[in-house]
């Protein structure tokens, strides 16, 4: 099957300009040199480097992985006459619960990853990078290793790119299940070899990353739209999305609306409207209870509150975050606590435990949220949530602290009386069928 | 130890990507593609991969422990991997869940006793608009249901 | 100067040099910021968020652990909110701790229980089941329960970092994360058991503390370890006269809270049912337990007889027993039985350095030295195995400083880790390499040299040249193998030299020319074990009285044994491999045990020798009168200091008699015959161990 969809006529597609109809095969490299492919490299490879920076940034182009940091200031950080070795990395551990847009670039057009990260490393001065992607992703990697060994063939990889002198190598690098390793710094560690563990910044990554050397660490889709940007200059990039919000994205519908799917709208279209228009509305007729407008960490929006541009910097404005474009629909049957307690679930089992807020925050989060989700337990439980939460959040190591604490806040304090509801329920505790015994560990 | 011709080329490619000095690099892949070809991480491949990589068993046991993916304990032939993740959730992961371990009778992280099938919970797989989605082994399967699973067991079953 | 930056906590001024942490600078003001992860000399882990404070226009609370001092910067360590943090985070440790402190060996001493008494936590809203992880033993020292552990990371680096022994990892995720030990189910490492003393809470309890005690019923003595030369203080934790274990979690001393398997578990010999309790006298050819006036009655009257008939004495002291007792013993050997037959077990050519360096000041480095030198360089030795201290200075040394090792050594040792350069030379051959690191060498600020017992003789003054040619500062550490085997040198434990490298007229017999003689009448072995692997005393005839702990080969041959103390029994001062003197002190105890100037002393009065009163205090009085070098200030003795003596102003003109050097051979688990009787040590996978392995 493909998972591409058919294209929407608000779509806007730039990042899947190659396919006006879903298909089955990736584009392999015949097909995408016949379609500008690797024209974006050539042009990149006549500028200076710092031309090439100065372009990202005047695209606006911000982190795809879910910070949304600005893409050209950080490819800026790097010092690209340190004598050390400067590396590239891509960040394809795909894993924010909701997120599925990496893999369709990945699976479909992985030349275009190649040249943004090939336009990545001629900026920054990098003569090697990798493709860090998840484990759970052997197809990915066996795609991406066939189009690297392409590259490689037509010169576009290797130690003398295009006949420029320049050499850039690249590889894939698999991870091996963990979701912490989406975490820049940890993915470092991992690439490494060693615990995905994330590291003390400062130093941050454009001073000292993968093997202690400067080192841009971006997201597929943000490798992905550097060659357009390239190609049609940064404004022109601009200009499809809103003020400091470059371009385009994709954006992941799924949960319970009526045409899931992978589509790329610009920065700022109206979440209803994605939703509505794009999405087909909520399923089965029903009506809109809640969305995660930006992966599991971003906190919940309610039904009302969902009238807004979805960029960067309104999500913020309304309390929550564009993170990596994961739109997850919950419709008015939606249990909350059954949401909470599962997605509390998943952070436990996530945390490295490398600080005590976020291993023993997490852990206590998903325990009571368990209860929660059977029936048992009372008003102050869900104080307590509230204030577990805010004794995590800020204060733990990296994000993931953050991520779990933000959205178990959110859920317990939007959906209280639905919680308190259902604890106040007599037939709460009457065993569901099928349902395993309650096991708390 | 050493392993098939392609996997040997796969790991002579894999180590030389590395800076020099820093092939721990290939820690982590070299474990799970060996784990592919030979089942799990047994000691051998601890003692073999260490020596390759020149690591101490405590660096690699570190990893072993972290990565969810890694195991020290062959899981069966097919292992079923089924998301209950929120897209998931949403959409009748948890159900699908429930329903493998009524179809194989065993739990999560079990084996049959035939060591045909193995079942994971497991958190999102990066298939949320496809959602159900679930993995045996490497492969995707999506959109999935109790009735596409019984038929997809059935017909692992008559492959062997 | 560095650069100094001024910031203010909690409304203090501080001025430190630019990139000290913040909880360093606050300790310099004064200001103590709890924290569990953090632990100084060792890396910056930020995990704990105990530490967390409040800086100005930073709207997020920082971890000071982290965060380098900057000037202008306003710090507040106990703001409401930051006091929030730190009992949310113990909240959170509290949630799956098992809080099983009525049996824990940490009650008491632990920073956890303090953390929570401090912030006042008598609380929590914690209603669920606790997650549990089964203790594991891991060695017969080192027990973990993971249940217990707050992961702060405290025993990886210690192994890691400060030993580059590394044995420790971390493996699992999220509540799951334990510690793990590298051999899969067990350790392999040093069991120097560091790991336990720095662990915060009762994560890891040491094989032969666990459940003994608490800690406020023991009294806290501060000895000297009396294994090897390196002079590491170590406080004993005694209770009703019995050591229970052996630390130093107060960081006095010259080795701070280092400690080697040696040190922290190798005292159990104390207790060993083998001691002697009583002397023993030869009756018909068996030795039988006397009372001590009998004993004492018996060697005065044969020796008395001996002296009358102008016999032959010969005199074996000791490389564990006191300064005052190696003084007063060279003084009752040759003012009393009127001989200068006096020697004992040389293990490094002490006096050819001291002659080749005469006249010099600042030429014999301390142990403080080898932490702050630009460059060191050993030769022959297998410092971690053989030195544990002086490598871990020296380790530290480059982790700190970046201060580069060089080593010449007969095969691989631990030091090539991290070494500059590494050579391999045979034994002996090591001083004909140094030419190849002549550069590197000249390049350094200054430079201590380390060499083993290989290198002796002539070998030494070419070494002495070679450094004189280098252009820089150069210091020496002449190797010696135990606890007072340098202060036996400088005592006077020779035949042709008195205390303080003062030649003797007569001089007399070594202790090869001693074990060869067929004609001595009396052979006095004070504390070593010249017998050991099946040697004898040409002499068959002689009169041996040996004091002894243990009826070791030598006290079997003995016609009388006089039961002696450990070091650990009692009071004087030592002199370690780089001529620091320290005071040691009286822990346990031993019924039926006199020290060796005790024993001295009594035969001293009866025989009518009038070499002075035998106090400890008053012979250490003597000796800083009379010794060369030995004029140590007492106020740094009697606070715990080490202070080196100045042994080098003058020649030593007599043979250094480097034939009579001979390494001990010990690794870090065994101590000569003293380590046969410790249980603990012999007991260990590791042991005995084997050096220059890889």
């Amino acid at each position: 099957m493909t998972l591409l969809a058919p294209p929407h006529p608000l779509e806007k597609r730039v990042l899947l300009r190659r396919f006006p109809e879903p298909r089955t095969e990736p584009v392999w490299i015949d097909e995408y040199l016949r379609t500008d492919g690797y024209e974006a490299i050539r042009k990149a490879l006549a500028m200076e480097p710092e031309q090439i920076v100065d372009e990202v940034k005047k695209s606006a182009l911000r982190g795809r992985g879910g910070a949304g940091f600005p893409t050209g200031m950080k490819w800026s950080f790097v010092d690209r006459k340190s004598p050390k070795p400067k590396y590239v990395v891509v960040n394809a551990d795909e894993g924010e619960p909701g997120t599925c847009k990496d893999r369709i670039l990945m699976g479909y057009d992985p030349h275009r990853l190649i040249e943004g990260v090939l336009i990545g490393g001629r900026a920054i001065g990098a003569n090697r990078g990798w493709i860090y992607i998840r484990g759970e992703y052997r197809e990915y990697i066996d795609i991406l290793d066939r189009a690297i060994a392409e590259a490689y063939e037509r010169g576009f990889l290797g130690s003398n790119v295009l006949g420029t002198g320049w050499e850039f190598h690249l590889s894939t690098h698999t991870g091996a299940g963990s979701y912490e390793c989406g975490e820049e710094t940890a993915l470092l560690e991992s690439l490494e070899g060693k615990r995905g563990n994330p590291r003390l910044k400062p130093p941050f990554p454009a001073t000292s990353g993968a093997f202690q050397c400067p080192t841009i660490v971006n997201n597929v889709e943000t490798f992905c739209a550097v060659p357009d940007i390239i190609l049609n200059g940064g404004e022109w990039y601009a200009a499809l999305g809103t003020p400091k919000n470059g371009g385009t994205r994709l954006v992941c519908l799924s949960g319970h609306i009526e045409r899931p799917g992978v589509y790329e709208v610009p920065l700022g279209m109206n979440l209803l409207t994605i939703l509505n228009e794009i999405g087909g509305g909520v399923w089965k007729g029903r009506k809109l209870k809640a969305v995660i407008p930006g992966g599991s960490s971003s906190p919940v929006l309610k039904a009302e509150e969902c009238d807004i541009p979805a960029d960067y910097d309104s999500l913020a404005k309304a309390g929550s975050m564009l993170g990596s474009g994961a739109t997850v629909v919950l419709d008015e049957t939606t249990d909350m606590a059954k949401v909470l307690a599962r997605l509390m679930k998943f952070y436990a089992h996530e945390s490295c435990g490398w600080c005590i807020p976020c291993r023993e925050g997490t852990t206590w989060l998903k325990k009571i949220t368990a209860r929660l989700e059977e029936g048992i337990g009372s008003e102050r439980d869900i104080d307590t949530i509230d204030r577990i939460s805010q004794s995590m959040l800020g204060r733990t190591f990296c994000p993931l602290g953050d991520a779990a604490a933000m959205p178990a806040m959110a859920i317990a304090r939007k959906f209280r009386e639905e919680i308190l509801e259902k604890l106040s329920r007599a037939d709460a505790f009457a065993p569901v069928e099928g349902a395993q015994p309650l096991v708390v560990l | 130890m050493t392993f098939s011709p392609e996997l040997e080329a796969r790991f002579a490619k894999m180590i030389a990507s590395y800076p020099p000095g820093r092939q721990k690099g290939a820690l982590i892949p070299m474990l799970l593609y060996a784990q592919d070809e030979v089942g799990a991480v047994t000691d051998e491949v601890i003692e073999e991969v260490s020596r390759r990589l020149n690591v101490s068993r405590v660096e690699v046991e570190e990893v072993l422990g972290y990565y969810t993916m890694l195991t020290r304990e062959p899981r069966g032939k097919y292992h079923l991997q089924i998301c209950t993740n929120i897209s998931c959730l949403l959409t009748g992961g948890e159900e699908l869940f429930q329903h493998a371990c009524r179809k194989l009778g065993i739990g999560n992280r079990e084996k049959t006793p035939d060591g045909q099938f193995s079942l994971e919970e497991v958190e999102c797989l990066g298939a949320c608009s496809w959602a159900p989605a679930m993995q045996v082994n490497y492969d995707f399967h999506y959109h999935m249901t109790p009735e596409k699973l019984d038929q997809l067991i059935d017909s692992l079953r008559k492959l062997q | 100067m560095a650069n100094m930056v001024t910031l203010t906590i909690d409304g203090k001024p501080v001025t430190v040099p630019a990139g000290t942490l913040v909880i360093d600078a606050a300790k310099q003001a004064g200001i103590d910021i709890p924290a569990f992860c953090y632990y100084e000399g060792f890396s910056v882990q930020a995990a704990c968020r105990m530490c967390l404070v409040e800086v100005e226009k930073m709207p997020k609370l920082q971890p000071s652990c982290a965060l380098p001092a900057a000037e202008g910067m306003v710090v507040h360590t106990e703001t409401p909110k930051v006091v929030e943090a730190r009992k949310s985070t113990i909240e959170f440790l509290l949630t799956n701790h098992p809080l099983d402190c009525p049996v824990c060996d940490k009650g008491g001493e632990c920073e956890l229980q303090d953390m929570t008494f401090r912030y006042g936590l008598g609380e929590s809203q914690f209603l669920e089941i606790k997650h549990h992880a089964d203790e594991k033993q891991w060695s017969p020292l080192v027990f973990y329960d993971p249940a217990r552990c707050i992961l702060c990371y405290r025993c990886i680096r210690v192994c890691d970092e400060g030993l580059g022994v590394a044995a420790l990892g971390l493996s699992y995720r999220g509540v799951s994360a334990e510690i793990i030990p590298n051999k899969g189910d067990h350790l392999e490492c040093d069991e120097c058991g560091w790991c336990i003393d720095v662990c915060p809470v009762g994560a890891l309890t040491s094989g032969t503390y666990r459940y003994k005690s608490r800690p406020w019923e023991m009294n806290y003595v501060p000895a000297i370890c009396t294994h090897c030369s390196n002079g590491c203080k170590t406080t004993l934790s005694v209770r009703n006269g019995e050591i229970i274990r052996s630390n130093n979690r107060d960081r006095s001393g010259i080795n701070g809270e280092f400690l080697c398997v040696k040190g922290r578990f190798g005292f159990d010999f104390v207790h060993n049912e083998e001691r002697l309790q009583s002397p023993l006298i030869r009756k018909d050819g068996k030795l039988e337990p006397v009372s001590w006036s009998e004993a004492l009655k018996f060697v005065v009257s044969r020796v008395r007889e001996t002296i009358e008939r102008n016999g032959k004495f010969a005199v074996i002291g000791s490389t564990r027993t006191t300064n005052e007792e190696n003084f007063y013993l060279q003084k009752f050997a040759r003012q009393g039985l009127r001989t200068n037959n006096i020697d004992h077990h040389r293990s490094g050519d002490v006096i050819t350095l001291v002659d080749a360096l005469a006249g010099r000041t600042d030429a014999l480095a301390t142990v403080g030295d080898l932490y702050t030198c630009d460059a060191a360089l050993v030769l022959g030795a297998d410092l971690a195995q053989q030195h544990p201290l002086l490598a871990y200075q020296l380790r530290a040394n480059w982790r700190h400083h970046r201060s580069p090792v060089f080593v010449v050594t007969p095969g691989p040792v631990r030091e090539d880790q991290y070494a500059a350069r590494s050579l391999r030379a045979e034994a002996g051959g090591e001083v004909e390499r140094l030419e190849e690191l002549r550069e590197e060498l000249k390049a350094r600020q200054n430079l201590v040299v380390l060499y083993g017992a290989s290198v002796k003789g002539e070998a030494v003054r070419r070494l002495v040249a070679f450094g004189d040619s280098l252009g820089i500062p150069v210091k020496y550490v002449c190797l010696v193998d135990y606890v007072n085997s340098r202060g036996a040198v400088d005592m006077g434990l020779l035949p042709h030299l008195g205390p303080g490298y003062k030649p003797v007229e007569i001089p007399g017999m070594h202790l090869d020319a001693m074990m060869a003689a067929p004609d001595l009448d009396v052979i006095w072995v004070a504390g070593a074990n010249p017998l050991e692997g099946g040697r004898e005393f040409a002499s068959k005839n002689a009169f041996v009285i040996v004091h002894e702990l243990f009826l070791t080969e030598t006290a079997q041959r003995a016609d009388v044994v006089l039961p002696s103390m450990s070091l650990y029994e009692k009071n004087g001062t030592v002199t370690n491999v780089c001529g620091e003197v320290q005071r040691t002190k009286a822990g346990p105890k031993v019924m039926g045990t006199k020290s060796d100037l005790d024993i001295l002393g009594l035969l001293a009065a009866q025989l009518g020798f009038d070499i002075g009163i035998p106090s400890q205090e008053k012979v250490l009085d003597e000796i800083r009168r009379t010794v060369r070098g030995y004029n140590v200030p007492l106020p740094v003795l009697a606070t715990g200091g080490a202070a080196q003596a100045a042994v080098l102003n003058g020649n030593v003109p007599v043979d250094a008699q480097p034939e009579q050097v001979r390494p001990s051979g010990d690794t870090l688990f065994t101590s000569g015959t003293l380590g046969k009787y410790s249980k603990r040590l012999a007991q260990l996978m590791e042991a005995p161990g084997r050096l220059f392995q890889p």
